[in-house]
């Protein structure tokens, strides 16, 4: 049903009902960017995978999407922008992460991204970039790596 | 073909212990607040003591629960009364409760798609929670996400409850105010009868009363109304309000009704029944909930009970007192 890799929780906090909660993932579509279609496919991917997925709607700013980020107290936002915009809109996007004290969260692209410029959102803080043609599993593993990773907060 | 993704292991955040999260929920910490409903989610043992002292906190807010079937227009509400009581100063909570899939446990949250502008300008606090199983209209965390938001300050706190049908009216013994949503044209009934809600609302609101269908379904309910006596032992006359969240006609009207209501509880001496039925629905659920996670955990003792009534060597009943480890004449 869930993940089960990961559960290093630190010191004294066992799970007593719950202890692979599902991960959740914020799905977000930033700027003035009106394709939908991919960000609703990967919800779905996502919630079949057991994981819960918030979606925020179209046209959100980067501060917007990090606010609601940190109330939905997700582990991962996942962006999908197939505009051109990336490159200003992840470096805004990781801005707003530090200046929220969110950057426990992990941030995964998606969309229309040149692979010239995965290097430039890597520095902006973008942990994953998923290919256009990335088969479902793919997306989820990426995910889910990256928790495991990291342990449960 | 791979994702891109270069390992970064120094940047995460540790595990930081619930104790330590208590005193920045109570000066409102969106982060801490926020934390401490996922801990409460996954029912951490770590957590326990630290929601005990947040319980401690709770009891200020006006718990509001609004009901309706999926569709009414329940989310698109919430974000106008959000808008409405934050005009007035208030500093709203929302939890906002969506189904998980049966099949993977997983769940899409869609509520917040219509309240993120509202939750944004407003500074309100808005929390999407999957059912995980649940049943009832809400999760089994839901109120425990309220008291967080109790003691963080947060007054009223709004419960969106998964779109009711039959036996789904948890809310009723949850919240102070209920407020049942119907929708115009959503078929010749009023839905609220259909799904056996209508005795439950202390406030019945009639969505999209800017489309021309609206003034019939609020006349039939009216009408429906003055049928039956409201709830046993109150003299409060339910009111059945037209809105338009879409064009914000009539929200402040709603907006002002449950503040009445509010106003009536605790006039009337009535808030102090409501808690205790609260209060009571709260042990039994929990109760019940713990026994079930106790069944679970012990699966090897259930098998052999399960086999035994199977095999007709044992009854129901009698596997049942064992398991909670009671004497026979329990049932008796
Ligand atoms: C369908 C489409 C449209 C539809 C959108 C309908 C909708 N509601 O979504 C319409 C016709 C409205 C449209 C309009 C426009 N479009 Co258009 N559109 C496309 C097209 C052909 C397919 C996109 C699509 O839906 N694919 C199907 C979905 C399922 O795939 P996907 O989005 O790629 O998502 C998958 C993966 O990428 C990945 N993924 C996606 N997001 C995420 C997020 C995460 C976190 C993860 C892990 C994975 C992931 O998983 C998904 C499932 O496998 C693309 C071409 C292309 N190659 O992509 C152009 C394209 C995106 N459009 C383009 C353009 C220019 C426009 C317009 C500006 C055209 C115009 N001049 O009017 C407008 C802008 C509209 C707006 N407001 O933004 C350009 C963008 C150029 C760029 N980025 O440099 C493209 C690339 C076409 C091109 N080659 O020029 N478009
Ligand atoms: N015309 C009109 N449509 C509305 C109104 N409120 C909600 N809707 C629409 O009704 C649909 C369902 O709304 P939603 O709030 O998601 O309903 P929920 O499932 O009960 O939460 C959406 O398409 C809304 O845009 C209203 O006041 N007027
Ligand atoms: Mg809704």
């Amino acid at each position: 049903m869930t993940d089960s890799s990961s559960n290093s929780q630190g010191d004294g906090a066992r799970a007593r009902i719950d202890v692979n909660s599902p991960i959740r993932v914020l799905v977000a579509k930033l700027g003035l960017d009106g394709h939908d279609r991919g960000a609703k496919v990967v919800a779905r991917i996502l919630r079949d995978a057991g994981m819960e997925v918030v979606y925020t709607g179209l046209y959100k700013s980067p501060n917007d999407v990090v606010s609601a980020a940190v109330q939905e107290d997700v582990d991962v936002i996942g962006v999908s922008l197939l505009s051109g915009s990336h490159l200003p809109l992840f470096q805004e996007l990781g801005r707003c992460l530090r200046e929220k004290k969110a950057e426990h969260i992990f941030v995964v692209a998606g969309g229309v991204i040149p692979e010239h410029d995965y290097a430039a959102l890597s520095d902006s803080g973008v942990d994953a970039i998923v290919p256009q043609e990335a088969r479902s599993d793919l997306i989820v593993t990426t995910i889910r790596n990256l928790i495991a990773e990291r342990g449960r907060i | 073909m791979t994702a891109f993704a270069p390992s970064r292991p120094a940047r995460r955040a540790a595990y930081v212990p619930s104790a330590e999260l208590v005193p920045d929920v109570l000066s409102g910490s969106v982060l801490a607040v926020a934390r401490m409903i996922s801990r409460a989610e996954s029912g951490y043992a770590e957590a326990s003591e630290a929601l005990a002292e947040i319980y401690r906190h709770t009891g200020k807010a006006h718990v509001v629960g609004i009901t309706g079937v999926p569709g009414a227009g329940k989310s698109t509400l919430v974000a106008a009364l959000i808008k409405a009581f934050a005009s007035d100063g208030h500093k709203v909570g929302v939890v906002a409760v969506d189904p998980s899939s049966p099949f993977s446990g997983g769940a899409i949250l869609g509520d917040r798609v219509r309240m993120s502008d509202a939750a944004q300008s407003c500074q309100a606090f808005v929390r999407s929670m999957a059912t995980r199983g649940h049943l009832g209209g809400l999760a089994r965390a839901t109120l425990q996400a309220v008291d967080v938001l109790d003691a963080a300050g947060y007054s009223p706190i709004i419960i969106e409850t998964v779109g009711v049908g039959q036996d789904e009216v948890e809310v009723v013994t949850a919240a102070h105010t209920i407020v049942v949503l119907s929708a115009p044209g959503l078929g010749d009934d009023i839905q609220a009868i259909k799904a056996g809600i209508l005795e439950i609302a202390d406030i019945h609101a009639v969505s999209k009363c800017d489309r021309s269908d609206a003034p019939a379904t609020v006349a039939a309910l009216r009408g429906m109304m003055t049928l039956g006596p409201g709830r046993p032992g109150s003299d409060w006359q339910t009111p059945v309000l037209p809105v338009s969240s879409v064009s914000g006609e009539r929200v402040s009207e709603l907006k002002d009704a449950i503040c009445r209501h509010w106003d009536h509880l605790r006039d009337s001496g009535e808030l102090h029944d409501r808690e205790r039925s609260i209060g009571r629905t709260r042990i039994f659920g929990t109760a019940r909930q713990l026994l079930q996670d106790k069944f679970k955990r012990d699966v090897a003792e259930l098998d052999t009970h399960v086999q035994a009534v199977v095999s007709r060597t044992m009854d129901p009943s009698v596997a049942a007192c064992l398991l909670l480890g009671w004497d026979n004449e329990v049932l008796a």
